[in-house]
């Protein structure tokens, strides 16, 4: 390796605030040639942000960068790109319906007779070929891409970086969605590419796999680097000690302790598996129960909820309520049984923004009083919704307001009273305080612990796991698609180092 | 990824090929007179104008766009014409046609583009505009097509018929632009993914308004060549042509949902319409039955599209537990 005077990468006192909220606040990064750097930190801990200004998509408030001794102010991802970095999202970003040549040279495509001229097929398919050899991939350049594996996505996905001849990657959460196999070859390739001296910056919440690949780990939170070292100082224990720390703040309701669980559980999910989603995840909900699900991105959480509300069908397993088994694929049957389920985006799926809160709440009712010409009683619907917007304490000028008007925590409030209009017995609740402020946050909070408190059974996902702690009486941890344990609230591990421990200290897929 | 929705897959790109094989097959032993030379020439001919409009169509249908105009535009073309173009010769008269289709196709495309109109409801719209004033125009009457194209119309190069030779033409230019011009392959990647195209530095909007210009221009000379077969435009000329184009597209492999169609699909398609509603003539069938038989076939096109684009979509979405989808 050749001894280089600058290093390939210096970040120094980055700083970035979005709506005068600090994100990040001073962030020092330094990358040597040839070097691989795992990027950690939990959600909200300012890792994409500090990568998207170096990828050139997000300008920094205050700070410097230096790339090979240089400064480096890039206006765009073009200039990142001519800079020499190419940034391969955890989204590929190829085009399925064309070939694996055409997707290396889409961007540039080589013509013949000069820039005007028509393409040149033969030297799109010899680059790709070259390129194809780079990363070690054996498939056809003239493949379409819809026909590859994931793992050989992510593969076209390097190798089209590569042609941009790049000095620095970086990877984001490469490893989620390979198999075993595919990970040992992407990490051949990423020791191959050191090999050739080009800086690697690797993110992932997979701590198993940062340690295998990477020679030194950072660790950011709430925009702040709170550890950094070799690999080999740097054990679990350490990164997750730099990863939480926080003390819980007062936003929680006080949740009464659980009472003894002699009463049969209303929601029971028992052997629930999906081929490639799922595998035999089984647990019980109590009546006045909040069920915690934790998880990485990916881990399946969401997938979870839809096929026990019937969104999506299952291979084999049941979901009971109050013992009797729903028929799988029938979210009608799960809203008649009183399921309840408030999706993961409120805006796409969840309330009509261009309706007022007295048209939105009575909705999901209409459905379920089922014949579509029924006489609707207008004054009647209106007093219902009031009476419920009142109790889940939405606030707005008046109930004509469109709900397009309202904070995001007030539009959450509305989705909830939608489904409360139905005195649902299980609710399932997808992220439930997603892009809310901290004020409207501790009111949702109380509403949902005020709801188990009246005998719901709740359903909590989220990727906050403070949120987990603070509302559940037993979060389940999910990995892959299985359940990898059940922690109670009486046990110690019940913090978010056990919870971080818990769901990412394995490695994706072994 | 799973053998039986790949073979599935390859079943589905099949099935328009089967049913062409399945209708000759059937008209043939029903009506002998149907696998003469003579009629395969006949068949061909009267596709002619279809497969042309169908290419044009081919290239809004890869942006996932859609033109219900152009039947409208073949009238309107017709109508100034004969009302302002004294037309002295053949390449004239194309030339003449293609230009008001290129503009026909510009306002498509800039209302669609620049005003993020549903194509839907923008080329509905242009649909009766045009055939509004060529209508006031021509003051309902028929126009009819000058000598030079009727004269072409019974031109003939050893046997085959003159119209047959511009399809051919046509052809090469569509296939030639859509594999060989950063424009064609532009279209691929906007079909598949717009965001994606602009990221990747190419010129969305000016291609998808081009899309649209290019789908007008041969609107307009598949009228011309339409016009050299019967010879005068009445107040319904062109009508239910966006039907067909859009069937002989998708019959032809071209997909709805965008990214996916080749200019060969087109032909093969709009053969496969004019074989069937031949053979229902060979074979006396009621008149009535005709629209019923080709809309049948037409609307198992779009099933299989949707299919097809259904299971590929399957395929391409990414797994949690990749280890176990591979056993």
């Amino acid at each position: 390796m050749i001894k280089q005077a600058s290093p390939l990468l210096r970040m120094s006192g980055i700083k970035k605030s979005f709506d005068g909220v600090p994100v990040l606040k001073g962030i020092d990064l330094e990358l040597a040639f040839g070097a691989v750097k795992g990027f950690v930190g939990g959600n909200g801990s300012g890792k994409s942000t500090t990568m998207n200004i170096l990828g050139g998509v997000l300008k920094a408030d205050a700070g410097r960068m230096e790339l090979a001794g240089a400064p480096y102010d890039p206006a765009g991802p073009t200039d990142a790109r001519t800079a020499g970095i190419s940034f391969i999202h955890q989204e590929l970003n190829l085009f399925p319906n064309l070939s694996v040549a055409e997707n290396l040279s889409l961007e540039d495509y080589p013509r013949i007779g000069g820039q005007m001229g028509v393409i040149d097929w033969r030297a799109v398919r010899s680059r790709a070929g070259a390129a194809l050899r780079s990363v070690g991939l054996s498939i056809s350049p003239d493949v379409e891409v819809s026909s590859l594996t994931p793992g050989e996505q992510q593969l076209v996905e390097i190798a089209k970086a590569l042609t941009a001849d790049p000095k620095l990657i970086i990877l984001d959460e490469p490893t989620t969605s390979l198999t075993s196999r595919e990970i040992d070859r992407l990490f051949g390739i990423v020791r191959e590419l050191r090999s050739r001296n080009i800086g690697i910056i690797y993110i992932s919440h997979a701590l198993a796999d940062v340690r295998e690949i990477c020679d030194e780990i950072i660790v950011l939170r709430e925009g702040v680097v709170t550890d950094e070292g070799d690999v080999h100082s740097m054990v679990t224990d350490r990164i997750v000690a730099g990863m939480v720390g926080r003390s819980l703040e007062q936003v929680f309701p006080r949740r009464r302790a659980p009472e003894a669980r002699d009463t049969p559980p209303r929601l029971s999910v028992k052997g629930l598996s999906k081929r490639g989603t799922a595998k035999d995840i089984g647990f019980d909900i109590a009546p006045g129960e909040i069920l915690g699900l934790c998880g990485l991105m990916g881990s399946g959480r969401t997938e979870v909820a839809r096929m026990v509300f019937g969104l999506d069908g299952y291979d084999s397993g049941t979901v009971a309520v109050d013992g009797i088994p729903l028929r799988p694929r029938n979210p009608r049957e799960a809203i008649k049984r009183g399921i309840a389920f408030l999706t993961e985006d409120r805006r796409v799926e969840g309330v009509h923004l261009q309706q007022s809160i007295v048209w939105n709440i009575p909705l999901v009712r209409l459905s379920k009083e089922g014949r579509a010409l029924a006489w609707l009683d207008p004054s009647r619907l209106a007093a219902e919704a009031s009476e419920i917007a009142r109790r889940t304490n939405v606030k707005a000028a008046s109930l004509e307001a469109l709900v397009s008007t309202l904070s995001g925590g007030n539009q959450q409030k509305v989705v909830i009273a939608k489904w409360l209009t139905l005195s649902p017995s299980i609710l399932i609740l997808d992220e439930p305080t997603r892009g809310i402020d901290i004020g409207a946050k501790v009111e949702i909070y109380a509403l949902i612990a005020e709801l188990a408190e009246q005998g719901m059974s709740v359903l909590l996902i989220s990727s906050e796991n403070e949120e987990l702690l603070g509302l559940s009486d037993r979060v389940v941890v999910l990995e892959q698609g299985e359940v990898r344990e059940v922690i109670h609230r009486a046990d110690d591990r019940f913090t978010e180092a056990g919870l971080t421990i818990a769901s990412s200290a394995g490695g994706s897929g072994r | 990824m799973t053998l039986g929705n790949k073979s599935a897959l390859i079943a589905l790109r099949l099935t328009p090929v089967l049913v062409f094989v399945l209708i000759v097959a059937m008209f043939g032993t029903m009506a002998p007179r149907f696998l003469s030379l003579q009629n395969g020439i006949l068949i061909v001919s009267n596709a002619t104008h279809i497969a042309i409009i169908a290419m044009g169509m081919t290239f809004v249908l890869l942006i996932a766009g859609l033109d219900l105009s152009v039947g409208a535009a073949m009238y309107l073309s017709a109508v100034l014409i004969a009302t302002f173009v004294p037309i002295a010769n053949l390449p004239m008269a194309f030339a003449v046609a293609a230009a008001i289709g290129a503009v026909y196709g510009l306002v498509n495309g800039a209302l669609i583009e620049y005003f993020r109109a549903p194509p839907f409801i923008v080329t509905l719209g242009t649909l009766f505009v045009g055939r509004g004033i060529g209508l006031w125009l021509s003051d309902t009457r028929t126009v009819f097509f000058p000598e030079a194209v009727l004269q072409f119309g019974r031109d003939r190069m050893f046997g085959i018929p003159a119209s047959v030779l511009v399809l051919l033409v046509v052809f090469a230019a569509v296939s030639f632009i859509l594999r060989y011009t950063a424009f064609g392959r532009g279209l691929y990647a906007i079909g598949s993914n717009r965001e994606r195209a602009l990221r990747a530095g190419v010129p969305v909007g000016r291609y998808v308004v081009l899309a649209y210009v290019a789908c007008g221009m041969l609107a307009t000379i598949g009228g011309v060549v339409s016009g050299s077969q019967v010879a005068a435009a009445g107040a319904g000329y062109g009508e239910q042509k966006e039907f067909w184009a859009i069937a002989a597209a998708v019959l032809g492999g071209t997909s709805l949902f965008g990214g996916r169609g080749r200019a060969f699909g087109a032909i093969f398609g709009a053969i496969m319409v004019e074989t069937a509603s031949n053979g229902l003539v060979m074979i006396n069938a009621d008149p009535y039955a005709y629209p019923i038989v080709v809309s049948a076939i037409i609307l198992l096109a779009v099933a299989v599209d949707a299919l097809k684009t259904r299971i590929t979509q399957k395929l391409e979405r990414r797994l949690i537990r990749p280890n176990d989808a591979l056993a």
